[in-house]
């Protein structure tokens, strides 16, 4: 009696264990599944409209045929670029703060639990922030502007990922450098931010890969501009806007045209995320 | 400070036994690195501040913004239920129950997927997958929420009104209590669609933070619950989970904070009409997607409404996210345990 009870007992637990994990294991497919329906629908979708004029050719006019995405391309690139430029300096900076004295104060603690926040908070607020604070005041759409609301995206990343990094580094190393009778910007500076390099970099290029598919912070900063421009202090062509203006319309051409600029954009970002991986997995086994 | 003391005087001493003259030299040496040192800390100290004038500057330029709106509704302005711009007659209810509905279903759908992702990643998964499967939910999480927009209007829309809201309406529609949910047109747009969308774009982050926290677990615990006869799934039902209980939450958290504050992948999808939702597939609005589609041709009054609806969904997100970060920062002080 009580051994068949037992083996009832076992079978139930057995039977529960292999249903949760069969059902873990088929949440699993399905997240897999998803990503590569994604990327099976942007390769279809977008191949299709990939060729040399997209690169050569300037968004086309409502309803007509043919043209690219050129403006679009320069403009994205030149406001991430920019963006990627003013965050690489103020984010590494920042970052070397927390870790070199972020445990003795309560203001560094309370940056980094901000900067945490910042990462997740809603893109499209931080696009109005822009607005409020650069469009609104110069009376005018830019690049410029487009490229700050990008910043204010890509700064936290960079800080935490080089927080993080630089933990990494070894006390010894430090202890060595300070040993030596080196200061300590230097210490930071030439030992471990030199150390904790790949890492670093692994930061940008996460941020850059992040700013590179922002919309929301760009629809009222950078607007959109139908022809090509270079001029940064004035409404600006970029990808992610142009693909979601476009995607919305009624017309074909344009439809086809915002699939190619998405095959485009998330290339560019998962390649600069896969690079970040490598650029960390050197560092880890070296 | 006593740190840079002992430094010079450790610098200072090989020299005097070289040569005497250097001496005054080695504490000018000193002197200079401590002011570089000083001016090293205020310089980053003053980077690693603008993050925070940033935070208050992003609060004060909203509520200043949305001043006008405040004033006109007062409080009343989040549970109005009325989006009339040509009579200026502005309230929340609808974006804020838009912005909750989509995300609250996105919560039920990802939360246990993400559970079992992590759970499959973390206790069965053969080792030398997990590091491929987990490159591929990152990259999940790296694909921009456009993508997910696009995908959702062109691929995602059409099959989902043909396979799923058709055969629920036929079944569900008439029942009671529930038939009104899966009333309404089925074209494929509005809530359900856009809260399903938005499910697969939180569930990597939700997916990561699990997994994460479910490996801060001590092996010690693992170990002996499994040397007490438990089952896989129990261990990770009665030792794992509780353990990492507000960790998990924590995960939650951050993903409902992407989900309410998303706008690319919900724009697209939830039908942007500005009618109070009656049932799951009827299209409505969220706050960001409200923003998104009315604020490039907003003038005046109407644009300060919508600074006033920013204002609210940065509050809300700004809360949860949060807690979200206070309960993982808890889960992994413990790690030392």
């Amino acid at each position: 009696m009580l051994t068949n009870f037992n083996q009832q007992l076992y079978a139930r637990r057995r039977r529960a264990n292999s249903q949760g994990l069969f059902l873990s294991m088929c949440a699993m497919a399905l997240g897999l599944a998803v990503l590569l329906w994604i990327l099976f629908v942007l390769f279809s979708n977008g191949l299709a409209a990939l060729d040399w004029n997209l690169l050569t050719k300037d968004t086309p006019a409502p309803g007509s045929e043919g043209g690219g995405l050129r403006n679009a391309i320069v403009g994205s690139l030149m406001m991430v670029g920019l963006s990627v430029l003013v965050s690489t300096p103020v984010g590494i900076l920042a970052g070397v703060y927390l870790t070199e004295y972020g445990d003795q104060s309560k203001t560094a603690g309370l940056t980094r639990f901000v900067t945490d926040i910042m990462l997740s908070a809603p893109s499209i607020v931080l696009g109005l922030f822009v607005y409020a604070i650069a469009v609104a005041t110069f009376g005018r759409f830019s690049g410029y502007a487009g490229s700050l609301a990008l910043s204010l995206i890509a700064i936290p990343v960079v800080m935490r990922t080089t927080e993080n990094m630089l933990r990494l580094v070894p006390g010894s190393l430090r202890e060595a450098a300070f040993a030596l009778g080196a200061p300590r910007w230097k210490v930071s500076t030439l030992v471990t931010l030199r150390a904790a390099k790949s890492g670093v970099i692994t930061g940008l290029l996460l941020a850059l890969a992040r700013i590179s598919g922002e919309t929301a912070p760009l629809l009222f900063t950078a607007l959109n501009n139908q022809f090509y421009s270079t001029d940064m202090s004035k409404p600006m062509a970029n990808l992610p806007v142009v693909i979601f203006q476009f995607a919305m319309s009624p017309y074909e051409n344009w439809i086809r045209l915002a699939w190619g600029g998405a095959l485009l954009v998330t290339m560019a970002v998962l390649v600069l995320n896969i690079l970040a991986r490598v650029f960390f997995r050197e560092k880890v086994s070296a | 400070m006593s740190m840079e003391a002992s430094m010079s005087s450790s610098t200072a001493q090989p020299d005097t036994v070289m040569t005497e003259s250097n001496q005054p030299n080695m504490v000018e040496v000193a002197k200079r690195q401590r002011f570089q040192d000083i001016v090293f800390h205020r310089l980053t100290q003053t980077f690693s501040l603008l993050v925070l004038l940033a935070l208050t500057g992003i609060i004060a330029s909203l509520f200043i913004n949305a001043w006008p709106a405040f004033q006109k509704f007062g409080i009343h302005f989040i549970w109005r239920v009325e989006w009339d711009i040509v009579n200026e007659e502005f309230g929340a209810a609808i974006s804020i129950v838009g912005t909750l509905a989509s995300a609250g279903i996105a919560m039920l759908i990802a939360v246990p997927l993400a559970f079992g992702i992590a759970v499959f990643l973390t206790e069965t998964c053969p080792t030398w997958l997990r590091r491929p499967l987990g490159t591929a939910i990152e990259l999940l999480a790296a694909v921009p929420s456009i993508i997910y927009g696009m995908f959702g209007l062109f691929v995602f829309a059409p099959l989902f009104a043909d396979y799923l809201q058709v055969p629920l309406q036929k079944i569900l529609g008439g029942m009671p209590l529930v038939g009104f949910l899966f009333g309404g047109s089925t074209n494929g747009m509005g809530i359900l669609a856009a809260g399903i969308v938005l499910a697969f774009m939180v569930l990597p982050f939700i997916a990561a933070v699990m997994r994460d926290v479910f490996e801060v677990t001590p092996p010690i615990l693992r170990e002996s619950a499994y040397g007490l006869g438990c089952t896989t799934w129990e261990v990770i039902r009665n030792v794992v989970l509780p353990y990492t209980q507000k960790g998990v939450i924590g995960g939650i958290m951050l993903g409902l904070g992407r989900a309410l504050g998303e706008t690319m992948a919900v724009t697209f999808v939830i039908g942007n009409a500005n009618r109070m939702p009656t049932s799951l597939f009827s299209p409505g609005t969220s706050i960001a997607s409200t923003l998104a589609n009315e604020f490039g041709e907003a003038a005046d009054f109407h644009i300060s409404t919508l600074f006033a609806l920013a204002f609210l969904l940065f509050v809300i997100t700004f809360v949860v996210l949060a807690m979200a970060k206070l309960l993982i920062n808890r889960t992994e002080k413990a790690k030392g345990i």
